[in-house]
């Protein structure tokens, strides 16, 4: 499979969607809404949950099913109040001692003129900032598309996973053979030099673990309802300044 | 310096020094890109390459920021040995390395260093808009990062001016990794109550702006710059129409709440040893 094959895959129609992943691995959730300085973005999913009884605050970006899902979804490409309403979740995490779970699925963040006038960067930023040093764990999944700064403000996390179909870029196949080589006909081989694949990120160490797509797509959830379950136990063991230090030095190494 | 150069005669009209150069050389008049303006280029250099007649601020080389901020003599380079290399085999970068490395002078797109400004030392990094437009690599990810580390161990202030057209695609999802590892470096210098100061010059874009750019204490702007997370010409094509005069401008950044002063070039070097005697330690007691 090339890797524009992948980023098909990881595009495709009928996809599972992050709201799905809440739902199905998660018990008892609680949407939370707004950011509290200006909406509430539906590109972004928030609220309270349990793991196996256990209390967590899960975000993920959701690009909708149908049609006018996706419409008032904005196709998964959240807002800065998107990235601040999921700010307003974590640091409520961290008062409160619960860990965080991001499913990440977006080609990126919004480039509209409200996102420009709202301060998309700010809030991206921002969230960098403020994730990089969480007083509590944090474990982002990238179950489709990583699509660049818009995927990474919710994924400075102490554990990156990613779909064994998901990619990660740094710029989307289409953006990259339209700037650089000016011919938007090149994707096939930009999404390849892009080095965007799950088994990329592996190699790159970019995540510290691919996770197997199945047909039965209930296997998925299970194995990772073990895998958050158990690598959330291990994370909490940890000290403070450990976790974090490890955290620094998980971004610090590239 | 193009070592280089010494070794063997040019090849092209880059290594002969590029067209730059060549204006200094023959004095010949350069266009302001804004009010059209037919500048003798002395004129321009005196005015610290600002438009005599309308105030437009032409980009400008780290060496030449350095020259009318930093205290004579007083500037000191850190970590200028690090070179970007090639590590995802992408077609075309080495050299586009080489084209960057001949029209800035400089190894990679970030200067950076120590110096006084009015006699307030502070560490400083300068993006540089001639190599690559002064996109976030490997390389000015781990400078920027090490200048923080550095300044955090001498409890130095940090003061950096942006230009960037976003991240360097050729590094994939290893520039991506850029914006959270200088998000780290910043976070701690602050948290040890260090101060930061930006200063976004035309155009701050991208990665770049979504990270260390809009992380300042302080963000202060020159006129005009544009700066902003997408660029135009990707909003435009998102929305279908043109976008308003003066969208994304410093201005409008500044009529939005997202910086905190916009100040021309000939008033910089004082505004900003201002602010950093403002935050000396133990100057507030
Ligand atoms: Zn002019």
């Amino acid at each position: 499979m090339s890797a524009y094959d992948k980023v098909q895959l990881a595009r495709s129609k009928g996809r599972a969607t992050g709201l799905s992943y809440i739902e199905t691995i998660f018990e008892d959730f609680i949407e939370l809404h707004g950011d509290r300085r200006f909406g509430d973005d539906p590109a972004i999913v928030g609220g309270l949950a349990t793991l196996r009884g256990k209390p967590v605050t899960v975000i993920a970006m959701e690009k909708g099913v149908e049609v006018k899902e996706k419409l008032r979804r904005n196709f998964g490409s959240p807002n800065p109040e998107g990235y601040r309403k999921a700010l307003r979740l974590m640091k409520q995490a961290e008062k409160f001692h619960r860990p965080v779970v991001c499913f990440v699925d977006t080609a990126g963040a919004f480039c509209g003129m409200g996102a420009e006038e709202r301060g998309q960067a700010q809030a991206i930023a921002e969230n960098l900032s403020e994730m990089i040093d969480l007083k509590t764990p944090v474990i982002s999944v990238l179950i489709g598309e990583g699509g660049s700064g818009g995927a990474l403000a919710l994924a400075v996390a102490d554990r990156v996973w990613i779909l064994e179909n998901a990619v990660y870029s740094v710029i989307s196949p289409e953006g990259c053979a339209s700037i650089l080589w000016k011919d938007p006909k090149k994707v096939k081989e930009a999404a390849e030099c892009l080095s965007l694949t799950a088994q990329d990120m592996e190699r790159l160490g970019v995540v510290e673990k691919v996770i197997p797509e199945e047909k039965d797509f209930g296997k998925v959830y299970e194995q990772l309802r073990e895998d958050l379950s158990q690598e959330l136990d291990t994370l909490g063991k940890l000290s403070l300044e450990e976790l974090l230090q490890a955290r620094y030095d998980r971004f610090r190494k590239f | 310096m193009n070592l280089m150069g010494l070794f063997r005669s040019p090849q092209n009209e880059l290594e002969k020094g590029g067209r730059k150069q060549d204006r200094e050389e023959t004095g010949i008049n350069n266009t302001c890109p804004h009010c059209g303006a037919l500048l003798p280029l002395s004129e321009q250099l005196e005015n610290l390459n600002v438009c005599t007649a309308c105030g437009y601020h032409f980009r400008m080389s780290p060496r030449e920021r350095i020259a009318y901020l930093a205290d004579e003599d007083t500037f000191e380079e850190l970590f200028g040995e690090l070179k970007s290399r090639d590590v995802l085999g992408f077609p075309g970068y080495d050299q586009k390395l080489r084209n960057a490395k001949l029209a800035s002078r400089e190894k990679e797109g970030v200067v950076c260093g120590t110096a006084e400004i009015c006699s307030e030392k502070c560490a400083l990094f300068f993006m540089d808009p001639n190599f690559m437009i002064g996109s976030m690599g490997t390389v000015v990810g781990e400078k920027i990062t090490r200048l923080f580390e550095y300044a955090l161990e001498h409890s130095l202030p940090v003061v950096g001016f942006t230009v960037s057209g976003g991240a360097r695609m050729q590094e994939g999802i290893l520039s991506l990794m850029q914006m959270a590892k200088t998000s780290g470096a910043l976070r701690k210098h602050s948290d040890a109550g260090n101060f930061y100061l930006t200063v976004l010059t035309d155009p701050t874009t991208g990665g770049v702006t979504a990270s260390f750019a809009m992380d300042g204490d302080v963000i202060m702007s020159e006129p005009g710059a544009t700066i902003g997370f997408a660029g135009a010409r990707v909003i435009e094509q998102t929305i279908r129409k043109k976008l308003p005069q003066g969208f994304q401008k410093a201005e409008f950044l500044l009529e939005h709440g997202f910086i905190d002063l916009i100040v021309p070039r000939s008033e910089q070097k004082e505004t900003i040893a201002k602010l950093l005697k403002l935050h000396k330690r133990g100057s507030v007691q």
